[in-house]
């Protein structure tokens, strides 16, 4: 419990202070000096290009970051934001493959089947008072089974032979590959930019809109939240939609990438998803989930990656990579932090 | 001034210079004090005067950055409670909840500290455990559903778990803070009853109360801390000087001017808050305030929590501005204008993490907000001026209100739903862990901006709501059993309502001042 007596802010003794800014800008320091390190061991580093590659890897897996960033805001955590990806793949490429149909379909559909797994959880949580974790972990499993039983187990491809021996007709359109593959001025690809846009609206969102500001105290105290007249399930069903459509838009781009509805892709992004966004609680000393973590903590683990690459590390260290950086980030977040307040 | 009721020669305890600071707030400067066996000695202060700490730094959840701790003559310094348990010295703590296990059962609670000594044996056996529980319980003449899950259990009788498991380690020392503030008159004077048999026994006793009428009935002496330092100490007889010395200012008694209600604003009736209980009307009226009192567990609270729509009668029908209809959730209640800041400030009302201004908008942020997202100017302004209004003392709007002394935060949670144009205002236990000058303001407070709205002040203290009331309600069994006029009406009177006509005979440790006993009143929560 917090000490009744105010201890007022005055002029903190120096360590005190110093110690304080690398709480706050530790991990940007990281950023910046992992950045700076490669570059220096490998010029091709800092090119344009190579930057790009780094934001287009990380764009997906830090779509479904910033939802599982909303769940957590109200006090939740959604596991199955990989199997949502997965799921929204698959439609799209069974839309459009399997029933020949064309992307504008594929996509709402997607989206649609996306929406509806996050009412699934809003409503395992909010009506059966299953917890967050579990309701998740099951609609994950869930969802994972749901998705394989229209093309008996296969991955969707262009020309494939379906469980009935017919084969199929229809083709991944331009429009919708373009999605995946497409470039803004030749620069910028489209995944990329759509992250961009979902970041700053789940970063506005959070900071600044009225129903963030409830997010995080139905995530502080659902009870004072409640009696403060916050509707409580409403938001919570809303932050469960939100995190379902978020993951299925990544499943969309992560479709338009591959060009076929590959059975095993969005299995490892639950994982990179949560780190990321626990690494964001060390981002700016903010203990909390929030959108500008999240999308530093997608990067920087990206970074990483991608540097460790160049410099032909392993790839079997890429994990364990991972790991390092996120346990630095939760010691930041909570043993350091703790003890300075 | 030194007017020590010393028994032994020898202080059980000596503190010589003790020094405690958190950054640049001196919490304790310099503090003398010595606690004899068998004394209960009352610990005076306002909110931040630094009670707290002494506490803590004796029970040894800190530690002191100068000065000299010596217990039987032998310097001290404890770096865990556990260190200061070894010697004799437990602490009963203010916020129950910190002290209870939940998810363990009752009689697993009442044997925390026994499971936590490292020679307990390995295995628990479920006949053990409830033998071991209902030893420690009966010491306390306690009778509770020992195998339920400790959460089935109110604020009071999570309360006096906590009280017995501290009777059970036999202390020589025991620091009581705040432990009548969730408790009913009988539980207290059982808890008295206890305190005047340790103190029998040669144990030594911090007691830490607001209410006056607690340490007269306790005290020997009171030592009064003032802004961190020694303010005085003071006989038994002398407990109203050593109240003047806490606030450093006279009391205000100035009686207030009862006034009639106005206008109806929200009436309930034909009433039945469960199946059985009694059928009752409420009415309330603009520009009034009415306190709502009955004994703990009579079901006041549960009669706000039908207006504010947290909870569905078995019968009744309430209007609220003429508008009929019971409100299904808190939303729809605000919505409505009616208000109710609940009892339990740490859990009903404050957000970890969460600084006074958000706390303070929490309620009314629409009225900050433009196409969906908050004016942070506009809400930094109605802050500023709120915390103006409320006189809260803080170093800033964006701290975080762990950093307020409790009757600040207390003002804040309160006063919040004054943001609102409410047409009624419904406060559970508003003067909660707040000492007489946040209190006073507080009464204040409510009384000043009651103009316009209907006023609700639920309180267990008759005396809390003699002070504050313009028309006291009567609570019993869930139902309103009684409605008086404050002009006119007595304190004996009302007490004897609140115990109800029908009520047993008194129990065996009836107290000569004030407070009346009632076994066999219902206690549950």
């Amino acid at each position: 419990m917090a000490d009744l007596i105010s201890s007022l802010p005055g002029s903190a003794p120096k360590p005190k202070r110093v110690l304080d800014a690398l709480i706050r800008y530790g991990l940007l320091l990281v950023l910046a000096a992992v950045v700076v390190f490669f570059s220096i061991a490998e010029p091709a580093f800092l090119r344009v290009n190579n930057l790009f590659i780094i934001l287009q890897s990380v764009s997906i897996v830090a779509l479904l970051a910033l939802g599982v960033t909303l769940t957590m805001a109200v006090g939740g955590l959604d596991l199955s934001i990989g199997a949502v990806a997965a799921m929204s793949l698959m439609i799209a490429s069974y839309v459009m493959v399997v029933l020949g149909w064309g992307a504008v379909p594929a996509v709402l559909i997607s989206l649609a089947g996306g929406a509806l797994v996050g009412l699934f959880n809003g409503w395992l949580i909010v009506k059966m008072r299953v917890p967050d974790i579990l309701a998740t972990l099951g609609s994950m499993f869930l969802v994972i089974g749901v998705q394989l039983i229209p093309t008996g187990g296969r991955s969707i491809a262009v020309g494939m032979t379906l469980p009935n021996g017919e084969e199929t007709e229809g083709v991944f359109s331009a429009a919708f590959l373009a999605l995946g593959r497409g470039r803004l001025w030749d620069t910028v690809p489209v995944p990329v930019l759509v992250t961009a846009v979902a970041a700053l609206a789940v970063w506005l969102f959070l900071e600044r809109a009225r129903i963030g500001r409830l997010f995080y105290a139905i995530g502080g105290n659902e009870q004072a939240a409640h009696l403060a007249g916050a509707p409580v399930h409403r938001y919570k069903l809303l932050a469960y939609v939100l995190s379902s459509l978020l993951a299925s838009v990544g499943g969309l781009l992560l479709a338009a990438r591959l060009g076929r509805g590959d059975v095993s892709s969005g299995n490892g992004l639950v994982l990179d998803a949560l780190g990321a966004a626990l690494i964001g609680f060390a981002v700016l000393g903010a203990k909390k989930p929030n959108a500008f973590g999240t999308l530093i903590g997608a990067l920087l683990v990206a970074t990483l990656l991608n540097g460790l690459t160049m410099l032909n590390a392993p790839y079997y260290a890429q994990d364990f990579v991972k790991g390092l950086v996120l346990v630095l980030a939760l010691i930041f977040t909570f043993g350091v932090g703790q003890r300075v307040r | 001034m030194n007017a020590s009721a010393a028994v032994a020669p020898d202080p059980l305890i000596r503190v010589c210079g003790l020094s405690k600071s958190f950054g640049a707030n001196r919490a304790l400067d310099r503090v003398d004090l010595q606690i004899y066996p068998a004394e209960v000695v009352a610990l005076l202060g306002a909110n931040g005067a630094g009670k707290s700490t002494l506490v803590k730094i004796l029970a040894g959840s800190q530690s002191h950055d100068a000065g000299e701790l010596l217990v039987d003559g032998q310097l001290q310094r404890f770096n865990s409670p556990l260190a200061a348990r070894e010697v004799g010295i437990v602490a009963v703590h203010q916020h129950v909840n910190d002290a209870i296990a939940p998810g363990l059962s009752v009689a697993e609670n009442l044997l925390l500290d026994e499971l936590c000594q490292p020679g307990a044996g390995f295995w628990l056996g479920r006949k053990r455990v409830l033998q071991r529980a209902s030893v420690i319980a009966a010491g306390l003449g306690l009778d509770l559903p020992l195998e339920q899950p400790i959460e089935h259990l109110g604020q009071a009788e999570r309360q006096l778990v906590v009280l017995a498991r501290a009777f059970a380690l036999q202390p020589r020392l025991l620091i009581l803070d705040e432990p009548t503030a969730a408790l009913s008159d009988t539980e207290a004077q059982r808890l008295f009853a206890l305190v005047d048999t340790l103190r029998e026994r040669g144990v030594a006793i911090v007691y830490i109360s607001h209410r006056l009428s607690d340490l007269q009935r306790l005290a020997d002496r009171a030592v009064v801390l003032r802004d961190g330092r020694l303010a005085g100490e003071f006989a038994a007889d002398q407990l109203t000087e050593a109240v003047y010395a806490m606030l450093g200012e006279a009391p205000d008694t100035r009686p207030f001017e009862p006034r009639a209600g106005g206008r109806e604003v929200l009436s309930l009736r034909a009433a039945k808050v469960t199946a059985n209980s009694a059928e009752f009307d409420l009415n309330l009226h603009e520009g009034q305030v009415v306190a709502l009192t009955g004994l703990l567990g009579a079901g006041k609270s549960e009669i706000a929590e039908v207006l504010f729509g947290l909870r569905r009668p078995a019968a009744g029908t309430l209007h609220v501005e003429g508008v009929a209809g019971l409100f299904n959730s808190p939303e729809h209640a605000v919505k409505a204008g009616v208000f109710y800041a609940a009892e339990d400030r740490a859990s009903h009302s404050l957000i970890p993490g969460f600084s006074l201004r958000k706390t303070l908008t929490l309620p009314f942020l629409q009225r900050f907000t433009r196409y969906g997202f908050i004016n942070t100017r506009l809400e930094a302004q109605a802050v500023e001026d709120a915390v103006t209004a409320l006189g809260v003392k803080t170093a800033g709007i964006e701290l975080p209100m762990e950093t307020l002394s409790g009757g600040n935060q207390q003002k804040v949670v309160l006063g919040r739903w004054l943001l609102g144009n409410g047409r009624v205002l419904m406060l559970d236990e508003p003067f909660q862990g707040v000492d007489v000058r946040a209190r006073r303001e507080i009464g204040h407070m409510l009384r000043n901006s009651c103009e316009g709205r209907a006023t609700l002040v639920i309180c267990t203290d008759v005396d809390e709501a003699l002070e504050i009331a313009d028309r006291i309600l009567v609570v019993r069994d869930f139902a309103v059993v009684a409605d008086y006029a404050r002009a006119g009406l007595n304190r004996a009177t009302l007490v004897a309502q609140l115990v109800g006509s029908d009520a047993p005979s008194p129990s065996p440790c009836s107290s000569p001042l004030n407070r009346t006993a009632t076994p066999g009143s219902s206690a549950r929560g």
